[in-house]
């Protein structure tokens, strides 16, 4: 076992699905040669060919629509979107035919095939670099959602993502690709799809989070030692995994929500009024949310006012807690 | 080699019967086996009584809005005839012809119209990708699937149908593009029925012609007369070769003609003139092929009747069953979104059956 960044196990997800199963071809913009833009299909194409590891032209409706012919004709795709904001020209693929074959075929085809793309702020990019579009993918029925945190679930979330019957969209948080490493095992294993992942046990309130910002609730929780917070990465966003969260919430009574996706009709109004549905009596508080604003996300003078950040979740924490009927 | 001799720049268009179904040119004639002939014939009427009949099943509240292909026939079991069985069919949404050829049965394409989702669920060992409703989608989809075949270096090949409106479309140029760069084994039939629902092909399209398109993606292109069957079957096997060869995707555009409304919520009068219709009546694909037939001593006008009447039973009937049999369980509606429902689905599909228990209303409609 050695330690590695999310974007090594990664890549080392792909590098061994890959030579277990001659089905999985990786391709997208500037995924073969090069080893993508952030590197994660490195060395990729030159272990398994031209053919299976490839660059397409920049036509990511193509990327997405080629994709379903390869998986109705015998193929695991594994496809690269750049970046999230970039996904759009293939979210009329994604929504009317990525999610529905299984559907529109009454099981004749299903889809076993994977969309990944970086996504989030907070690394001083470009417009249309920083989104954070969840809800733009959780809210269609027959995708599956998954967002990797650290670099264990992130290599056993994918090996799981491409094995998985159902498509799933695999968004990855850039901003922590390099940002720290963890002990990974060098075998192959799965991270369950739909299964929360408890970061840590605690009685005061109840966090929940994904992606780039377990890390900053792990920060905030440093600076509030006195606040014993339960800390639940979500993991996959959906199908969302109630059990867990639900039993938290019935035992703190408190729930605090974090996300940079913006606020209106997103994943944290969709947590909360499963809270409300299923814990609704056990609630000591107002469950609170901390988002991105309903604005488009800044260029980089003004995405520190966008960014959440440990302090900011360290004040929500605070408010939770004080909070009195 | 037959593309370079029909410049689509210039306007060059293939046939090989003329419109009474006489050869005007014997050069180009296909060798085609009797029984191919004949299951292309009694596949087009198939799919014109098939047609005929859904009209009036809609106009009689029995069947939903309805995508008839009158006139279109030639263009779909031409290039079906020229293709191998493990070839794969994908289509956009008015080719019932060539899925009946392909082998998706007449109760699953009528179950489909009549509202079943069922009905795109082909027979396990029949290519056929169910109907795509969103405009020239599918083009990505059939590139997917030959480069799969490509990469398994199997002798199989993808034909994809798109129509006329449909080549504006973004999607369209990303396909061909797409399958143009790897040399995909992929043959794209563009039905140009010459309307857009409403909207005339030269309205909204400046190429002279829409084979021409092919130039821009460095792959071979050719205009056919679509409702000449044989014409169109030399082509796609023409295209199928090169395909298989490696010589990269074809686009097909066959010159055709909707004598029916687009569906049946459109009214056609208000958009084109009958005269027009009426010249387009005389180059009917199926009276082409039938005197074709005659003429080499294949068929017979009294066959001709017996087969109307044949297979005019054998629409009724099927109807009749697909109304008997095409219901749908409530499991159904949630049992295929994914493969296993989810938590989440368990749960509505659940509180509807306690829903629908608590107010004593029948599972099912």
């Amino acid at each position: 076992m050695a330690t590695k960044t999310i974007l090594q196990s990664i890549n080392e997800a792909l590098d061994q699905m890959m030579e277990k199963d001659p089905s999985v071809v990786v391709y997208g913009e500037d995924v073969g040669f090069e080893g993508g833009v952030f590197r994660t299909t490195a060395g990729l194409q030159k272990k398994y060919g031209e053919k299976r590891v490839f660059d397409t032209p920049i036509s990511e409706a193509a990327i997405v629509g080629s994709a379903v012919g390869m998986s109705i004709n015998g193929m695991k795709p594994v496809v690269e979107m750049q970046f999230s904001g970039f996904s759009l020209p293939a979210y009329n693929q994604i929504v009317t035919h990525v999610a529905r074959f299984r559907n529109r075929s009454r099981g004749k085809y299903h889809l076993p095939l994977v969309i990944r793309m970086p996504y989030g702020g907070g690394v001083k990019a470009l417009e249309h670099h920083s989104e954070s579009l969840e809800t733009l993918y959780a809210h269609i029925p027959g995708l599956k959602l998954v967002i990797p945190s650290t670099p264990y679930d992130a290599k056993g979330l994918l090996i799981a993502a491409i094995n998985d019957p159902d498509p799933v969209i695999f968004m990855e948080p850039k901003r922590i690709y390099r940002a720290f490493k963890q002990e990974v095992p060098d075998e192959m294993y799965e991270v369950p799809i739909g299964k929360a992942r408890m970061v840590k046990k605690g009685k005061d309130l109840t966090i929940i989070a994904w992606g780039a910002l377990v890390r900053e609730v792990e920060k905030a929780m440093e600076l509030k030692p006195e606040i014993d917070a339960e800390v639940i990465d979500l993991r996959t966003i959906s199908p969302i995994d109630y059990e867990t969260i639900i039993a938290s919430v019935k035992k703190t009574g408190r729930v605090l929500i974090v996300h940079e996706a913006v606020k209106s009709f997103g994943p944290a109004a969709e947590l909360i009024s499963i809270i409300n549905e299923k814990a609704f009596v056990y609630l000591e508080a107002a469950p609170r949310r901390l988002t991105g604003f309903d604005i488009t996300v800044p260029l980089p003078k003004g995405e520190p006012y966008f960014i959440i950040t440990p302090e900011q979740i360290a004040y929500e924490m605070q408010k939770l807690v004080d909070f009195k009927a | 080699m037959l593309f370079d001799d029909y410049n689509p720049l210039k306007g060059e268009m293939l046939q090989i019967m003329d419109q009474e179904g006489k050869i005007v040119n014997d050069k180009l004639e296909p060798k085609i086996d009797k029984e191919t002939l004949l299951k292309m014939y009694k596949t087009m009427v198939l799919g014109r009584t098939a047609d005929e009949k859904a009209l009036q099943f809609q106009r009689q509240g029995r069947m939903l809005t309805y995508a008839p292909n009158i006139g279109q026939e030639a263009a779909q079991v031409g290039p079906m005839a020229a293709l191998k069985d493990q070839d794969w069919l994908v289509l956009a949404f008015r080719e019932f012809n060539a899925m009946l050829y392909k082998g998706v049965t007449l109760e699953q394409a009528f179950l489909y119209w009549y509202g079943n989702e069922r009905g795109s669920r082909y027979d396990d060992q029949v290519r056929v990708l169910p109907i795509n409703v969103p405009i020239g989608s599918q083009i990505n989809h059939a590139a997917g699937v030959a480069y799969a075949s490509k990469l398994k270096e199997l002798d199989e090949v993808a034909i994809v149908f798109i129509g006329d409106g449909g080549t504006s479309h973004g999607e369209f140029h990303e396909g061909m593009n797409f399958a143009a760069t790897y040399d995909l084994p992929m043959i794209t039939i563009i039905q140009n029925n010459q309307y857009a629902i409403s909207t005339p092909r030269h309205k909204v399209i400046k190429a002279k012609t829409l084979a021409q398109k092919a130039i821009a993606y460095g792959i071979s292109g050719i205009q056919v007369d679509g409702n000449d069957p044989l014409a169109m079957f030399l082509a796609v096997k023409t295209a199928r070769e090169r395909a298989i060869k490696g010589d990269g995707p074809t686009l097909i555009e066959a010159v055709t003609y909707r004598i029916g409304p687009h569906t049946t919520s459109d009214n056609p009068k208000l958009y084109r003139e009958d005269s027009e219709v009426e010249e387009w009546v005389k180059k009917d694909p199926i009276k082409r092929m039938k005197n074709y037939l005659i003429g080499k001593k294949l068929w017979s006008e009294e066959k001709d009747i017996e087969l109307h009447e044949e297979l005019k039973q054998l629409v009724l009937d099927t109807f009749r069953h697909v109304e008997e049999t095409g219901e749908v369980e409530l499991h159904e509606v949630f049992d295929y979104t994914y493969e296993k429902l989810t938590p989440n689905l368990e749960e509505q599909l659940n509180y509807y059956k306690e829903y629908l228990k608590a107010e004593g209303i029948k599972d099912g409609n």
